[in-house]
């Protein structure tokens, strides 16, 4: 990839979520060159995995085609899926990055037409629906996916599966010798917008997630809620395929816990909130418990709380569970605690639990990279002594769809006064 | 420049398996006057676009009709510079996949879409950008001189732009400026507000201009041609600016509505904004005898997330309270804190502030004030404490704060009158009518527009002239005109500043797009912009009144005065003008007229219906490629035209449709209503009540209101559009053939 060269004067943004394309967009549209780099084989980040947004229950993917229209239409974006940062180095107005990008096995050929996804028989696990179904090892991430391209799954390049898929093209697309590559790239200035990763529900032992079907975690709803998730968007306990009758939500399920996050995780409240109008929206009769410290629903977010309030089959109980265990004949789990408004012991039954875990940042983790300050929580300090490297959206603090989008606009100007002021 | 057209159907992906080609290529084309028509098996390949690119070198070509796959995919293969016209026809998601093979239907089909494709394409014209006769400005006024608005000055001039501030105090801050200390990231501690700092960082840079006791009396022109004429100090002045910040800030809810937490009655009982200026000011004193204090209680959520006073949380009030909190224990070590709230709303990392209030011993009691009153001297509070569970008085109190929420600046005392339109309905016997919150009238003054449709930001709900757009938080619909800080919402000092820089951003890249002629969100980097053939205007004031974003101004006898720098390029005013006087270079009443025309209607006898789509490009048409995409089926019947906006949907293609026979009509728009989807604002509301009108023509030509009809369809509803789809087809089946076929 040695075409890819830029001058010190574009702008690096690290994540195509929400917030890295927003920066990119932002930057681009007022004249800057700006090339962003993105793990995942699409760009969308998170949100793509979600069904609806909290408060107007619109879809992410609305929002999404216009950006993705932006950046169509502009030639001063240039991005790379699969592709990761190797190294950073140098300082404001003049760094040198690696970007490391692995390999596809499906070139620019691609039409998806689908051919090589009806040749593959292999399966793997669906990474977009958290492994909570299966998806042949030749496949679109999912169907709304930007860039529009099939990828391989490395298991199958080299085996009897990824031979049916070369044979099956038509457009000489699936190259099996795609290597790991590496490209450098000059730049005047970073918005780092990696993003965020659910905190990892099994370390709160105490939920049995993991090892009891039926506690599942609120990114998983998401999917479960969405038509093109793997129940086809109906709401079902994984252990039977049945319709719940009765759902938990437990809030701050490892936030605001000096144990697990220290932190409040900001959505979790106005997540579980949404999710009930999911599960409403499906069954009117199913019954709803959430379990809370304080619901936190910032300015004109309260409405949404006071409409959710209005839906007698939602109960809110201020309470931390304490414990669950799982009925090893229904699959039907038993919530332990304290309801600490009544003072009464909580003994309670349900059959299917959803656990509102909280978000993690991704660090700048390089083996060779810059003085940037993060905080003892993994979050990005936009440090003023340390211009040049701007951190954008939930890197730096917990927060939402529109917060983030906020933050990673400035985080362009940020950027673009980087360039200007050289 | 003459137009030399070529058409280029590719084979690929299905297409050639599901049509016969050289059938299409004659019967498709013609009457269109195409120089080049030629086919290849993979045209997106390099050996296809190269087929393409020698045709455009060698042959001259500079319009190019590629009949493949969606728009929304080898956009890039398929850009071949400005000069060159692309027209994309879908042959793919629309036909191979989703129809039948080798049926006489998808054949028709497939050569109705091409016939419109050419035809569209025979109607686009070259772009030329707009470029208005004076220079253009890309200076930022910025209205407000506290956190946010000097923030986003400042942040404007470091990248290199000229400011410009107005704020009606005699001097710089805003409320910032009045506080004794903030509570900002990382939050385990008070920190100084910086707030003479920033003041002098202001005064310092010489990009910045600054008028105090000053207020803007009128802005007229659009973004890059503002003028803005400013009063301070009793003098005038005018500025030529490109895009503007509004920062004007927020003001404390009344409490003397708050009698009953006997604000007014008791001296002791002040506001959270009195006991921050008290503290500023040095010392915390009880009102009535300026005695020490050493109790304190706090009243959350006095007046907020209240039905009768403000029902939204104002964000800040929690960590406002135990910010002076710390106050009265740094005056006092053994003074006691009491906190009486709803929730603690301590998001992020703002939560280690909330330990460490809870840590320094101040008591947080979850619960409601039932009664406040006063004995021997001090006040005490009885409440409902949730987690007792029991009645409590908490006595001897010194002082009781009440955390009063925040009131965007914009929202005026009452519901504002104005004179009625002609029109309206409600008025009172003086034609004046109350104005609805979203009106552009139901705002504060500060900016005096002048626009045909209010001197102001319309505003959401309370009274913010937020944006209504989660993944769009900028949007404005007075285009280039960007609020930022609490006046769009209740929000922290750390959260006001990230806004002020966004919204500087936001700014800056109005003034830059526009200079190049450019639009702005979301059609950003649309080129072409309305043109009015004012020759035959009847002065009716539809655009005027109908344009989303304020873009059309009028004159005394009616005309329209069109600001393209204004113009968000949706085409509602070309929807809405009865004469058809609106165009684009590439997108008129008469073009999309023309495509309808092109579409081949067959006898009644052949028992073959045709249906028109117009469908929003925005939402709806990604999802019929989604159910392409799935190999999803639908009736071969229906032919798909795009818009940009529902909104830009003239009702003279409905007339004109029915008037050739086509048996029905089927909208696809965005959601409209409160939790509206679509992207101009009111586009698809805009075509939703322009069909109710369409039942005139019907009526005229003695049809069935069941031919036409509008669908929500937003896009992750691909699933549903099959059934829509086949549900209408058999309404049109049971209405029967339209008898004006033939005709």
């Amino acid at each position: 990839m040695a075409d890819v060269q830029t001058t010190s004067q574009a702008i690096l943004v690290v994540g195509g979520g929400m917030s890295g394309i927003t920066a990119a967009l932002e930057a681009a549209e007022a004249g800057y060159d700006v090339v962003l780099v993105e793990r995942n084989p699409y760009l969308g980040g998170r949100v793509t995995q979600l069904y609806q947004y909290f408060p107007k229950l619109c879809p992410p993917n609305c929002g999404l085609e216009i950006n993705f229209r932006r950046m169509r239409q502009n030639p001063k974006v240039r991005f790379f899926t699969m592709a990761e940062v190797a190294s950073i180095s140098g300082r404001e107005g003049d760094y040198d990055v690696t970007v490391k990008m692995a390999p596809r096995y499906v070139n620019e050929k691609c039409t998806c037409c689908g051919k090589c996804a009806e040749a593959c028989e292999a399966e793997i696990d669906n990474p977009f629906n958290y492994g909570m179904d299966k998806i042949k090892a030749a496949y679109l991430p999912h169907e709304f996916a930007f860039p529009m391209r099939y990828i391989l799954d490395p298991s199958i390049v080299g085996t009897d599966q990824g031979k049916k898929c070369l044979d099956a093209c038509e457009y000489g697309a699936i190259d099996p010798d795609m290597k790991e590559t590496t490209f450098d790239l000059k730049v005047g200035a970073i918005v780092w917008a990696a993003g965020w990763n659910p905190y990892d529900a099994a370390k709160i032992d105490y939920y049995g997630f993991g090892e009891y079907k039926n506690v599942i975690t609120n990114v998983m709803m998401e999917r479960m809620a969405a038509p093109n998730g793997p129940t086809g968007g109906r709401i079902l306990r994984p252990s039977d395929k049945k319709e719940p009758k009765n759902i938990a939500f437990i809030q701050c399920a490892g936030s605001r816990d000096e144990n697990h996050l220290p932190y409040c995780s900001g959505i979790c409240c106005l997540a579980s909130l949404k999710q009930t109008t999911y599960v409403r929206e499906r069954k009117p009769d199913c019954d709803i418990a959430i379990f809370f410290i304080d619901i936190r629903a910032l300015d004109r977010l309260e409405d949404f709380y006071v409409k959710v309030q209005a839906d007698p089959k939602v109960a809110f109980i201020k309470s931390k569970i304490a414990n669950i265990t799982e009925d090893e004949g229904t699959g039907n789990l038993i919530l332990e605690g304290e309801n600490t408004r009544t003072g009464e012991q909580i003994l309670m039954n349900f059959d299917m639990v959803v656990l509102a875990t909280g978000m993690v940042p991704n660090r700048i983790e390089l083996d060779a990279a810059p003085d940037v300050t993060h905080d003892e929580y993994g979050f990005f300090t936009n440090n003023p002594e340390q211009p040049g490297i701007y951190g954008a959206g939930c890197v730096r603090t917990p927060t939402d769809v529109a917060s983030s989008v906020q933050d990673a606009t400035a985080g362009a100007l940020k950027a673009i006064q980087s360039i200007a002021r050289r | 420049m003459d137009k030399k057209t070529a058409v280029y159907i590719c084979t690929g992906c299905g297409i050639g398996d599901a049509l016969n080609i050289e059938q299409l290529k004659e019967e498709g084309t013609a009457d269109f006057g195409i120089d080049v028509i030629k086919d290849h098996p993979f045209l997106c390949g390099q050996e296809g676009v190269d087929l393409i690119k020698q045709d455009i070198e060698g042959e001259g070509v500079n319009t190019v009709v590629i009949a493949a796959c969606s728009h929304r995919v080898n956009y890039d293969a398929f850009n071949f510079g400005r000069d060159v016209i692309v027209q994309r026809v879908n042959l793919r998601e629309q036909v191979a996949w989703s129809q039948a093979p080798k049926e006489e239907d998808t054949q028709m089909l497939a050569q109705d879409n091409l016939k419109m494709g050419c035809s569209q394409a025979k109607d686009t014209d070259w772009v030329q950008p707009y470029k208005a006769e004076e220079p253009y400005s890309k200076d930022i006024l910025v209205v407000g001189g506290g956190l946010a608005g000097m923030t986003a000055a400042l942040e404007a001039a470091k990248a290199g732009y000229r400011a410009v501030i107005v704020e009606k105090e005699d001097k710089l801050g805003g409320f910032l400026g009045r506080m004794k200390s903030t509570v900002t990231l990382p939050y385990k501690a008070l920190s100084e507000t910086g707030a003479a700092q920033l003041i002098q960082k202001v005064e310092d840079e010489p990009k910045i201009k600054v008028y105090t006791s000053a207020s803007v009396e009128k802005v007229s022109g659009g973004p890059g041609l503002f003028s803005v004429d400013i009063k301070a100090n009793g003098n005038s002045a005018t500025e030529r600016i490109g895009a503007i910040v509004q920062a004007t800030g927020w003001v404390p809810y009344d409490a003397n509505k708050l009698g009953h937490l006997g604000y007014g009655k008791f001296k002791d009982v002040v506001t959270n904004v009195e006991m921050e200026e008290m503290a500023a000011a040095g010392k915390i004193t009880r009102p009535s005898d300026g005695g020490d204090v050493k109790n304190v209680l706090f009243i959350q959520c006095a007046g907020s997330r209240d039905p009768e006073h403000l029902p939204y949380c104002s964000s800040v009030c929690c960590m406002v309270s135990m910010k002076q909190a710390t106050y009265v224990k740094e005056q006092n070590p053994e003074a006691v804190n009491y906190i009486l709230y709803k929730d603690v709303r301590t998001v992020g990392q703002s939560e280690d502030f909330y330990r460490k209030a809870q840590n320094d011993g101040n008591v947080f009691i979850r619960g409601a004030a039932t009664q406040l009153g006063e004995a021997g001297g001090k006040l005490f509070v009885e409440a409902d404490d949730e987690l007792l569970g029991e009645k409590i008085k908490i006595e001897d109190l010194d002082m009781v704060v009440l955390a009063v929420g925040m009131v965007p600046a914009s929202r005026p005392e009452t519901t504002p009158r104005i004179k009625a339109p002609a029109d309206a309905a409600g008025a009172d016997e003086n034609g004046m009518i109350e104005v609805a919150p979203d009106s552009g009238f139901f705002a504060n003054s500060a900016l005096h527009l002048a626009y045909r449709q209010g001197p102001e930001l319309p505003t959401l709900k309370y009274g913010f002239p937020d944006s209504h757009f989660i993944c769009f938080p900028y949007e404005t619909r007075r285009t280039g005109i960007y609020t930022a800080g609490c006046l769009r919402r209740p929000m922290e000092t750390a959260k006001a500043i990230e806004d002020a820089v966004g919204a500087a951003m936001k700014a800056i890249q109005c003034t830059e797009a526009t200079a190049e002629g450019k639009a702005v969100h979301p059609r950003a980097g649309d080129m072409t912009f309305p043109e009015f053939n004012m020759q035959r205007c009847t002065q009716c004031k539809r655009c005027t009144e109908e344009c989303p974003f304020g873009a059309i101004n009028e004159d005394e006898k009616g005309n329209p005065l069109p600001n393209p720098t204004r113009c968000r390029r949706c085409g509602v005013c070309m929807g809405a003008c009865p004469e058809r006087i609106i165009s684009f270079k590439n997108y008129s009443v008469g073009m999309i007229g023309n495509m309808i025309k092109s579409v081949h209607v067959p006898e009644e006898d052949e028992e073959k219906p045709r249906v028109i789509c117009l469908i929003c490009e925005n939402d709806a048409l990604p999802a019929l490629d989604m159910a392409g995409i799935k190999r999803m089926k639908w009736s071969p019947y229906i032919r798909f035209v795009p818009m940009r906006c529902l909104g830009s949907m003239n009702l003279v293609w409905i007339a004109d449709s029915l008037s050739r026979g086509i048996d029905g009509i089927l909208l696809f728009g965005c959601r409209h209503g409160d939790d509206y989807q679509c992207h101009f604002v009111k586009g698809s509301e805009l075509a939703n009540t322009r069909l109710g009108k369409v039942s005139e023509t019907l009526d005229r030509l003695a049809l069935e209101s069941d031919r036409v009809r509008f669908e929500e369809v937003g896009i992750t509803d691909y699933h549903r559009i099959p059934g829509i789809i086949e549900e209408f087809m058999k309404k049109i089946e049971e209405v029967g053939p339209n008898p004006y076929k033939g005709w």
